[in-house]
């Protein structure tokens, strides 16, 4: 297939790299790979992260017939990889309706390359979230029990309790994001439909299409809905991450019971997020040959928020270790002490370098403009915030109030396969996802393309 | 007799010379039809606000307000627990639930009313029976005009305002 949209070099509009790119090339370049074959790549890589997902499946199997005691939890350390799991696949999800819904409030037109594929991220990534807290109840038969419903027992949720937070925020921001998600979409999936060369094509999008004609009425309603939806989106998101946050500081704990946890929560969610974003956004970008839509610009633009989100984590950081000092409470500052000397020690310094000093080389233009160093940036903040929520369960755990109760983690097998089995999930939701939605919003683009006159 | 016409522009601006021209002709702009979202383009047919904002309004704090209702009576009157002597109506966290499901019932207060001020979700809409309408949603800008006078007039101003096709719907 010949490339519709040559990417040129230095771009030839703000953000869109290609000479011209009227309403015909845009949607052409998004939609037409979706109606040929997708070659192999696609289907080494579908091949590639099936057997992770028996594995996620098989893995949840065996916790369900066997306990939670398969992890490496104990009696001290009694929470593990499914609450570090929790915190940090919920951190990705929130990214994606928060970048879309910001860039859409602040009128950041570049936005329109993006947010498609970063909400699709959103979706999967609370799904997988919302398992975490299941599979450690115990008994996650019970699970219903969140829920308030006459029974014969006569009983109500603990509204105090912060499980129950957990349980509405998840239900209530998944279906949001898929609400967000998918009115945003109807437009893109009546082009869909009306490219669409085949009958069961046509018949499928149409229908999910809900008779979309593209009216001034349409467009304009759509609009109402779409940036109201926004305005809710941000404190929804907001508050999501900080009921997580809040999980740890409703307790009384050290190291826990913190006032900040809830927008420091937040901002780690960001960042992780948008380093997840720029991963996908490589990806889709050489996978489905868009670099005239996902410029290197949009790279940059992103490397620069990595790099504000970096410096506010690491503020963050040193604002714990400080309250941890200054509050003068025994075991808070055993807790610091333990953090940068204890078990945990090599990894707690990973994390630093993962998150606060590896990210300062995107200061340096040449960083933020090379693709494969942004990608090496991006992937060393997913790791460092995964082991920075770990580390908040662990440690606080491994060394609280009574120290004939101090005990360590030891990965088993199985906290092996809750950590890596989903990232092999998610890409496989991910890879169905690039094959039958088109990633970018084709009706933002062609927007964009008339403002920037390269249509 | 009123005839209806669809005239096909090339791109948004023409359409709204051809927008202007029927209109200054007297005739009727009933709708247009475009592949993203033309600024302020419902303003100039005049279709007035969307009641989409209200009803989110009143969708998301009925749901809230419901949700702290059902907290209240069943931590207060129908299964109080006394946990270490703190109050019972702990209102400071009660707000909680009803912020995330008030938002959540705003948004889908909102999806219903934007289908129903739309006429959404539609099976059919005889429009998609014209050839080339298929284009609406992919590079063509599309004008959807009515007239009481000799629908031929109404065609050659619409041909002049720069229509590439123009065509006529009837009853079948």
């Amino acid at each position: 297939m010949t490339q519709l949209l040559v990417a040129e070099h230095p771009p030839a509009h703000r953000w869109i790299s290609s000479r011209h790119a009227d309403d015909v090339e845009v949607t052409q370049a998004v939609a037409d790979p979706l109606f040929v074959r997708f070659g192999r790549t696609w289907w080494l890589a579908l091949l590639a992260s099936a057997p992770f997902v028996l594995w996620l499946f098989g893995a949840i199997g065996w916790l369900f017939y066997r306990g939670i005691g398969i992890w490496g939890i104990n009696s001290t350390v009694v929470w593990g990889v499914a609450i570090a799991n929790y915190v940090w696949w919920i951190g990705i999800g929130n990214a994606g309706t928060l970048i879309s819904a910001m860039l859409l409030l602040t009128r950041q037109k570049w936005r329109a390359s993006i947010n498609r594929f970063a909400e699709a991220m959103t979706l999967f990534a609370v799904a997988i979230a919302g398992l975490m807290p299941i599979i450690h109840l115990g008994r996650p038969i019970y699970a219903y029990w969140l829920a308030p419903y006459p029974n014969t027992m006569s009983l109500w949720p603990q509204w105090r309790s912060a499980l129950v937070w957990d349980f509405w925020a998840i239900i209530s921001y998944l279906l949001f994001s898929i609400l967000f998600w998918y009115v945003s979409l109807i437009p893109d999936l009546a082009t869909m439909r009306d490219r669409a060369p085949s009958r069961a094509g046509q018949l499928l999008y149409g229908a999910f299409a809900l008779g979309w004609r593209g009216s001034a009425r349409e467009w304009s309603r759509l609009q109402t809905l779409h940036s109201t939806m926004a305005a809710l989106g941000v404190p929804l998101v907001c508050s999501v991450h900080s009921i997580v946050g809040l999980d740890f500081a409703a307790s009384l704990m050290p190291g826990w019971q913190e006032s900040i946890f809830p927008p420091y929560f937040v901002v780690g969610a960001m960042y992780s997020g948008f380093a997840m974003v720029v991963i996908l956004a490589a990806a889709i970008r050489w996978g489905l040959s868009l670099q005239a839509i996902i410029t290197r610009r949009h790279f940059e633009v992103m490397a620069r928020i990595l790099l504000m989100a970096s410096i506010v984590m690491f503020y963050s950081y040193a604002t714990e270790w400080f309250m941890g000092w200054y509050g003068g409470e025994h075991s808070d500052r055993e807790l610091v002490r333990f953090e940068f000397t204890g078990t945990y020690a090599p990894l707690f310094w990973a994390l630093l370098a993962c998150n606060c000093i590896i990210p300062q080389v995107l200061w340096l233009p040449v960083a933020r403009r090379s693709l494969a160093i942004l990608i090496a940036v991006a992937i060393a903040i997913n790791v460092g915030m995964w082991l920075e929520r770990i580390l908040i369960v662990w440690n606080t755990l491994s060394h609280g109030y009574m120290p004939t109760l101090w005990r360590s983690f030891h990965f088993t097998f199985w906290d092996w396969s809750f950590l890596i089995a989903p990232l092999g999930f998610f890409a496989f939701l991910f890879l169905l996802f690039v094959r039958l939605v088109p990633s970018v919003s084709m009706f933002d683009v062609r927007e964009l393309a008339h403002e920037e006159a390269a249509a | 007799m009123t005839a209806t016409l669809l005239a096909e522009f090339l791109d948004g601006d023409t359409l709204k010379t051809g927008l202007t021209q029927v209109r200054s002709a007297g005739d009727d702009v009933l709708e247009a039809f475009t592949p993203y979202p033309l600024d302020g383009l419902a303003d100039e047919l005049g279709q007035g606000r969307s009641n989409i904002r209200p009803v989110m309004l009143a969708g998301g704090l009925g749901t809230a307000a419901f949700a702290l209702a059902l907290q209240w009576y069943s931590a207060i009157v129908n299964y109080p627990i006394n946990s270490g002597g703190r109050p019972l109506n702990s209102w400071q966290v009660f707000l909680l639930v009803p912020f995330e499901v008030g938002v959540f019932a705003a948004a889908l207060a909102g999806v219903i009313a934007f289908f129903w001020s739309c006429r959404l979700p539609r099976l059919h809409d005889p429009l998609f029976e014209i050839p080339g309408f298929e284009r609406a949603t992919q590079d063509r800008y599309f004008l959807l005009a009515a007239t009481e006078r000799d629908p031929s007039d109404l065609r050659a101003s619409l041909r002049s305002a720069g229509a590439v096709e123009v065509t006529e719907l009837r009853q079948p």
